[in-house]
């Protein structure tokens, strides 16, 4: 098969040989794990057990809160001790109202029926098994995996692509999984074609890791529905849009979806999760997370439950030196700086990684740009980052509208080749947090009008039932006066 | 005595005539600018603006003695809405954090005074309980705050949340 390409992207160091050859580990089971509501894009999910109540592995938790929303279940069996605020793993360091489970060690799990072969089954019920079992993009995007598939089936996806691209620097969990368990995400790909009922699959990988290739096309030699392809190594090959592009040449519109292209992109974790869910009726309560970077002592790949904290990964993996400058949850490129080592893995962490100061490049002060249009030639989908930002800084809101911040992914690609060292993306990320706050103004305003209105309008209703009550009242009185007079 | 009431009953309807008379004759054409403006305004006349009203708000933007950022209540909504129908600019330092009324709930003695004052319908408490406002109804005028005998509803400025934080502007020397 052909490659097309995209546009940009740059080549950052790989710096996957740090943890490239470290086989998946299991993490010792943490006596406590924290379990937040929102680990997915949409609305929290709800709580349905109460404090003190004991719980199986995999037993739900929370239960999922309208259309985009995904369940929760135990990692572990235990006993839930708290609900309440704990630190998201976020750049902000906020609090999400957070489930805490004090496991007991026996890792027992629910009783379930052996869930029935998951192609006898209709397409529909495949996709709300996947819904049911809480998986969603496992390749960081977190969005509810179930919605994906029936979303993509309507709109008549005619490939799945499975997305072993992992371009991040350092992140090899994606890797790992493909090396040690082809068959099981080769497995998890044909269910998902048949939730799709689309005729192909194409596995796609960078050539930085040949080990993945093999093993991938290995287990899919019996399957004619499913392509491995090398992709050449290129920041962000891994991206959705980015993907598309260079496998079939399309270009996703502006304010599109990738399904607008006949493509869906699904992470390789993701089909391996599809596997366990409709195999084995196991729900996502745990996944493969890389702890890497120069800070750390032994960068390793675990399999972790959902909820223990990054210091937890970080102690097993021999702890933190002195010198780490930067905490970060997934890749270098685009993820979350933390807040602190006491945060807990969520479904969408692929990586914990601890920086030093000469890594993550924190000693170049940033200065005036020069226009020099690198970020223009890195920028993969096409923006122009310099006047962007120059609007972000001048806070020109339509203006930065008008140059596309929507079609911006915060990839990185711009700051990464600046050599001004402006952090393009955190202007961007402002702007669009400034942006989104007008948004909810402007609805919490209407809102407003509206109940203001709705007030009068009872007022005014209550005004004339009072109006109402003293005529009948006064008709009364003058009816008991005739009746009287009558009388005498 | 019967003399004095024909005089005062007559004078009264007399002036009152000639007042209506005079209202008809010599009335102005409303402006229509100020109606606009006023449809935009909250309308609850809550004073933090320091003029009598919604309708001297008004009076004070068409003057140009106002900067549209003068309602608290309308928030920064309301102030660039008013800056692009009057043609003017707005600073951007008068884009503060909302402040959105809050009740300290170890000092409410339910006296439910709050409620009954609240335009938007944002306070839920019945008497001799405990009081709350909803954030996303609240729009900051203050109204309750002057009713409070307690002093426990204070207008706080908004915290961020998960929902709602976004990164900061980036503070770069020279850039």
């Amino acid at each position: 098969m052909r490659l097309h390409t995209f546009r940009g992207g740059v080549h950052p160091p790989s710096q996957k040989h740090l943890s490239a050859d470290r086989s998946i580990e299991v993490l010792p089971l943490p006596p406590r794990l924290y379990i937040p509501l929102q680990q997915h894009a949409g609305a929290p999910a709800l709580p349905v057990v109460t404090v003190g109540q004991k719980v199986a592995k995999g037993e739900l938790l929370a239960r999922e809160h309208g259309v985009t929303s995904a369940p929760l279940h135990a990692p572990s069996s235990g006993t839930v001790t708290a609900i309440g605020d704990f630190t998201a793993p976020h750049a902000s360091g906020l609090p999400l109202p957070t489930i805490v489970l004090d496991t007991d060690g026996e890792e027992r799990w629910v009783e379930s029926e052996p869930p029935p072969d998951p192609f006898s089954r209709t397409p529909e019920e495949v996709a709300r098994q996947v819904g049911a079992a809480g998986i969603v993009g496992m390749g960081g995007a977190n969005f509810p995996a179930s919605v994906k598939l029936s979303k993509a089936r309507q709109a008549g996806v005619h490939t799945l692509v499975v997305n072993g691209a992992e371009c991040e620097p350092y992140v090899t969990c994606d890797d790992r999984l493909m090396r040690e368990r082809a068959t099981e995400i080769v497995d998890g790909a044909a269910i998902m074609l048949h939730a799709l009922q689309a005729p192909r699959a194409l596995i796609a990988i960078e050539d930085n890791k040949p080990e993945a290739v093999q093993a991938m096309r290995d287990a899919c030699q019996n399957d004619a529905r499913m392509t491995v392809l090398s992709l050449p190594s290129r920041y962000p090959a891994g991206s959705a849009k980015q993907l598309i592009q260079l496998l079939s040449g399309l270009e996703t519109p502006s304010g599109g979806r990738g399904t607008d292209t006949g493509l869906l992109v699904h992470n390789v974790g993701t089909a391996y999760s599809v596997h366990r869910a409709l195999r084995y009726g196991q729900p996502l309560i745990s996944r493969i997370v890389t702890v890497s970077g120069g800070a750390v002592a032994e960068p390793r790949n675990l399999e972790v439950p959902l909820g223990a904290l990054a210091v937890d990964l970080l102690n097993y993996c021999g702890g933190v030196s002195k010198d780490c400058a930067r905490l970060l949850m997934g890749g270098p490129m685009m993820g979350q700086p933390l807040p602190g080592v006491e945060v807990p893995v969520i479904k969408g962490t692929n990586g914990i990684l601890a920086l030093t100061a000469a890594e993550a490049g924190e000693a170049q002060p940033a200065s005036p740009c020069i226009r020099c249009g690198r970020c223009v030639e890195a920028c993969p989908m096409g923006l122009l980052p310099l006047e962007l930002s120059k609007r972000a800084r001048s806070e020109d809101w339509s203006g930065i509208q008008a140059l596309g911040l929507s079609d911006c992914m915060s990839c990185g690609s711009c700051a990464y080749v600046c050599p001004s060292h402006i952090p393009l993306p955190q202007y961007f990320a402002f702007a669009r947090g400034k942006l989104a706050e007008q948004r909810r103004e402007e609805r919490k305003s209407a809102h407003i009008r509206e109940l203001m209105e709705q007030r009068q309008a009872r007022f005014a209703r209550a005004e004339q039932a009072k109006a109402e009550a003293a005529a009948k009242r006064q008709a009364a009185k003058k009816q008991r006066a005739v009746v009287m007079e009558e009388e005498d | 005595m019967i003399a004095a009431i024909t005089t005062l009953t007559s004078l009264g309807l007399l002036s009152g005539l000639l007042l209506s008379l005079a209202a008809r004759l010599f009335q102005t054409p409303g402006n229509a600018l100020r109606e606009e403006i006023m449809e935009l305004l909250p309308g609850v006349n809550c004073g933090q603006c320091g003029y009598p009203g919604c309708g001297g708000a008004a009076d004070a933007l068409i003057a140009g003695a106002a900067s549209p950022a003068l309602c608290p209540p309308g928030g920064s909504v309301l102030a660039r809405t008013l800056a692009a129908k009057l043609g003017r600019t707005l600073e951007s330092a008068a884009d503060g954090p909302p402040l959105l009324a809050q009740i300290d709930e170890s000092r409410c003695i339910g006296c439910a005074h709050c409620g009954k004052r609240c335009p938007t319908d944002a306070i839920i408490g019945a008497p001799k309980q405990i009081h709350a406002v909803f954030q996303e109804a609240c729009m900051g005028c203050g109204l309750c705050v002057e009713v409070c005998p307690t002093e426990c509803l204070q207008l706080h400025p908004q915290t961020p949340t998960f929902a709602t934080w976004y990164w900061p502007k980036p503070m770069l020397a020279g850039v």
